[in-house]
């Protein structure tokens, strides 16, 4: 649909009613694209789109200045209709310098829009970004296909904001505002959200705002006077279910989720954390709710993180810690004892590509395995997983109540995508949240007034016990313990009585969660794709479409890896084939092949970048012919 | 009110009442039973309450004490009971939280840990058992073994430095460094009182006896012949005196130390260095004489408080800042927080 308008400034444009747009943000590391994404992407929510962000930034904090290496972006997808990935491939493709667009040019549509920077297309950033001497693609040819937009930004901006007294440094800090201001005029939104954003975060340096507020209604204007831009589009609010919404990250809901469970459950909540990629933010988040009953501690290693949280819940808290692989692997023999003394412990692995430092700004699946059996010894502890940056609050949520109330240490794992990318949340109210059972016990419960540290209820949960009631002083450890007293006991048939009590215990969790059902597509049929954790959203679109298209395909999602649902391997014998897409070898393909020896067909993807619809899509006909 | 009148009436506590209802099975002669023993027997004098107090051990011999006290307890993994302490702390400061851990358990695989629970100040006390030896391991060199020491690991000698603990622990910039032993029961009685009454994180080594692997490592300084010769015992605001009829004396000539007889002519008591427990810089040199050479003057290993500091807790610090953002922004509901500063409307 195509409509005519009159700009305020006289030139005819055409307003395009788009029902979803990707954009590319791609820049310098220090081009601020990031914050430039994240504006716009608020804005959008603001106006009521659906969308998914997908930020993606260099490991390195400042690369070499205009290399490939150095490259961020942030894409984001909005639209009128329901978004679930942060889209395939982009409409717009935002260029600051050369190395960006030879970086993100790949992924940008045929006939796809570009906006460069040309001041970062000068010899020398040619020259880094790899071009061979004499070759500027702005100027070859090469992009004909595109509609490109050649705009010195740089001098604009100098242009701009010359005579505001801010030196050279910060005047080419706001490039990306002008940037942002030219985007908000082709999409047909407002710049009020991102001006209290400047007032706000420049409250105390009025010349950084002005500056910074002059530029974005340059770039507005810019749009609007030049004849350049024939095109603007605009994409209708998404008809998302009533309600009040925030934008959120995986990480931040991770965080709220931790607050929430902390209300929730009565328990002071206490996280054990060492900085590291692309946990830190939670850490970050959390550091400001001190005043909700959070204590939150930087350890010095990933071992004192953990054993710091292990302290507290042995003292009667909600122990937590974060981390990524590298960190996971540190904290193994901690997680082995937090599982013999079963306490409550919360271990959250935002995972990242590896082996060792790997990909650290990249995203992977592949530490389920680590999760499942990352122990010395038999020790079975719960994994549950997160689909969705929103969904990183509820799933927290669940390990807590389930560590808690089933007295057991729970690895939580979400990745690198969801934890920096967001979308729109329908957040809970408080009141509509389930509270979590808290039963420290104070009076004695064996024979002749004594405690029994691991005499256990009908769900072999034992009884929690905080350091300070009076009459049940007992001692706990990493040793094998006698049965019911908890005493220190190397019985051979004890410590085996104990190795399979320990092993129902988390068996049983599965008679309190939801059983398995297909959530797009038949309950049974000839193909159903298995997912677990971030790439529910890629998974979804692609199943939805293609049943849109006649396929006979359904789309099961795990949030429990262990146990799993209990009606799991029912469900997935009802379908002809099994397909189980993940960002690893194979991992939840082996563990179900292995449980109910169904000869489930695997995907892999490893590069780092969460599935395309149409991978899924492909490798879906392929198995349906 | 009541609670005070109750805790009045309440029948102290003896050594008995302090320990758990399990066999102790350290080797015969152990150093680790004079400790227990001594443990047992001050603590009904610190009027701590016992679900109040809470040891935390890693692994090792001295790790077992855990078990053999009637109080709340964790025997964790090898050399981080110092991390799993600051969480018990962390979250619960009314609680007494006691350390125990070996040289190895404390200096080896748990050094890391240790220089920083130094370093953050956790009002906690850590008694470190050194005998100078692994010995649940049976025989290995540990990291206060001594140059050269021959064991199971080591059969031609050790090629290393040994830490010097209670050095090392003042480079950390722990609050109270001392040091005791075994077989000297009321001085670690004393160490042990004084550690209790240390806001901070207290340090304890406590040189132990182990008869199995590493018999008479410390003889010098308990044993009645050589005693008065190779230790010197603290006290702050005495001056520092040792020899078999206290006839020597230390002196500090600038930072140097220098070992004078008090029999000849001209050197007086009132001339020595006299112990301040508060002085950073003393201290320093303190912990370091008898394995620094100056002169080739052999000094004597110090015992009692070497180093005592007040300074505000870690804990104190964090229960500080959250009292002082609540009381200026107040807690927010759950409500605020789900919502967070920027929502909009789906009609």
């Amino acid at each position: 649909m195509e409509s005519v308008i009159d700009s305020p400034a006289g030139h005819e444009t055409a307003l395009i009613n788009a029902e979803s747009i990707v954009i590319r943000f791609s820049g310098d590391s220090g081009d601020g694209m990031q914050l430039t994404g994240t504006q716009f992407t608020d804005t959008a929510a603001f106006l009521g789109n659906d969308l998914s962000t997908f930020p993606e930034f260099p490991a390195e904090i400042r690369a070499p200045i205009g290399t490939t290496a150095g490259v961020s972006g942030f894409q984001v997808h909005f639209g009128s209709k329901e978004i679930y990935t942060p889209g395939d491939e982009y409409d717009v493709l935002v260029a600051m310098n050369a190395a960006a667009l030879k970086v993100d040019l790949a992924r940008l549509k045929p006939r796809g829009i570009i906006i460069t920077n040309t001041a970062g297309f000068d010899k020398k950033n040619l020259s880094l970004a790899g071009y061979p001497e004499g070759v500027n693609p702005l100027e070859d040819g090469s992009l004909d296909d595109f509609t490109v937009h050649k705009i010195d930004v740089t001098k604009f901006t100098k242009e701009c904001l010359a005579g505001s007294g801010l030196g050279m440094k910060e005047i080419e800090r706001s490039k990306n505002m002008f940037v942002l201001g030219l985007l908000f005029w082709m999409f047909d939104e407002p710049m009020d959200y991102t001006i209290n954003f400047i007032t706000e975060k420049f409250a105390k340096k009025q010349d950084i705002a002005d500056a910074n507020i002059k530029t974005l209604k340059a770039g507005w204007n810019f749009g609007d006077h030049t004849e350049i831009f024939t095109t603007r589009f605009h994409v209708a609010p998404a008809k998302l279910p009533k309600g009040v919404y925030r934008n959120i990250s995986g990480n931040h809901a991770t965080a709220i989720g931790l607050v929430a469970a902390s209300e929730l459950s009565g328990l002071p909540l206490f996280l054990g954390s060492y900085p590291i990629t692309p946990a830190s933010d939670v850490l970050h988040e959390l550091s400001k709710y001190k005043t909700s009953n959070v204590k939150t501690f930087q350890a010095e290693d990933e071992i004192a993180a953990i054993c710091s949280a292990i302290g507290a819940s042995y003292a009667g808290g909600l122990g937590v810690t974060t981390t990524s692989g590298p960190g996971m692997s540190l904290k193994t023999e901690a997680i082995g004892l937090a599982t013999i003394l079963e306490i409550p412990l919360l271990i959250i692995n935002i995972q990242r590509g590896g082996p060792s430092t790997g990909l650290p700004t990249k995203t992977e699946q592949s530490d389920l395995l680590q999760a499942m059996f990352g122990r010395h010894g038999e020790g079975p502890l719960p994994v549950i997983a997160a689909s969705s940056p929103a969904d990183c609050f509820n799933t927290v949520l669940e390990a807590a109540r389930i560590a808690i109330e089933h007295m057991t240490p729970v690895i939580c794992l979400t990745d690198g995508y969801i934890a920096n990318g967001s979308e729109p949340w329908r957040f809970p109210a408080a009141a509509d949240l389930k509270p979590i059972n808290v039963n420290f016990v104070t009076e004695p419960n064996g024979p002749d007034g004594t405690f029994l540290p691991y005499k256990r209820d009908e769900r072999l949960v034992r009884p929690w016990v905080k350091p300070g009631t009076k009459g049940l002083m007992h001692r706990i450890g990493g040793l094998e313990k006698q049965a019911e007293t908890g005493n220190v006991s190397y019985d051979a048939k004890n410590h085996e009585k104990m190795t399979w009590l320990r092993h129902d215990k988390v068996e049983k969790i599965a008679d309190s969660i939801p059983l398995a059902k297909a959530e797009s597509g038949n309950q049974s049929g000839k193909l159903v794709v298995l997912g677990w954790g971030s790439t529910a959203g890629a998974i979804k679109t692609a199943v939805r479409e293609l049943i849109a298209e006649g396929h006979d395909v359904a789309h099961v999602h795990l949030r429990y890896l262990n146990p799993f649902p209990k009606n799991l391997g029912e469900l997935l014998k009802g379908y002809d084939k099994v397909l189980i897409p993940e960002m690893n070898c194979g991992q939840l393909l082996q563990l179900i092949r292995a449980k109910y020896l169904v000869p489930a067909a695997g995907l892999s993807k490893m590069q780092g970048l969460p599935y395309t619809t149409s991978e899924l899509k492909n490798k879906i006909l392929e198995l349906l012919k | 009110m009541s609670t005070i009148i109750e805790q009045a009436a309440a029948p102290k506590l003896t050594a008995k009442d302090f320990a758990s209802n399990q066999e102790v099975k350290w080797c015969p002669g152990c150093g680790d039973y004079s400790i227990l023993k001594q443990v047992q027997t001050v603590f009904p004098d610190f009027g701590v309450p016992k679900e109040d107090i809470v040891f935390i051990s890693g692994i090792g011999c001295a790790a077992r004490f855990t078990y053999y006290m009637d109080t709340y307890g964790m025997h964790s993994i090898h050399g981080r009971a110092a991390a799993i302490a600051s969480g018990v702390k962390a979250l619960n400061p009314a609680l007494s939280v006691w350390l125990v851990s070996g040289d190895g358990d404390a200096f080896s695989i748990g050094g890391n840990h240790f220089i920083h629970l130094m370093r953050k100040n956790f009002d906690i006390n850590y008694l470190v058992f050194n005998n100078q030896i692994y010995g649940l391991t049976k025989g290995q060199y540990s990291p206060t073994s001594e140059k050269g020491k021959v064991a199971k690991s080591t059969p031609y000698g050790s090629v290393e430095e040994p830490f010097n603990p209670s050095e090392l622990a003042l480079g950390a910039k722990c609050s109270f460094v001392s040091r005791s032993l075994d077989r000297d029961p009321k001085h670690m009685q004393m160490v042990l009182k004084r550690a209790n009454d240390h806001k901070g994180t207290s340090f304890v080594e406590i040189y132990q006896n182990c008869p199995v692997f590493n018999d008479g490592t410390f003889f010098a300084y308990s044993e009645k012949e050589t005693k008065k010769e190779q230790a010197i015992f603290l006290e702050h605001g005495k001056p520092l005196v040792f020899g078999n009829t206290e006839e020597k004396g230390i002196r500090l000539d600038g930072t140097r130390p220098v070992i004078v007889d008090l029999k000849e002519n001209g050197n007086s008591v009132n001339d020595l260095w006299i112990h301040d427990e508060h002085d950073k810089t003393k201290a320093h040199i303190i912990a370091s004489f008898f394995d620094t050479t100056y002169d080739d003057v052999h000094f004597p290993r110090p015992f009692g408080v070497i180093y005592a500091e007040d300074r505000p807790t870690y804990e104190e610090g964090m229960q500080n800042q959250i009292d002082e953002l609540v009381a200026r922004k107040g807690k927010p509901s759950l409500d605020k927080i789900l919502s967070g500063d920027k929502t909009w409307t789906i009609m």
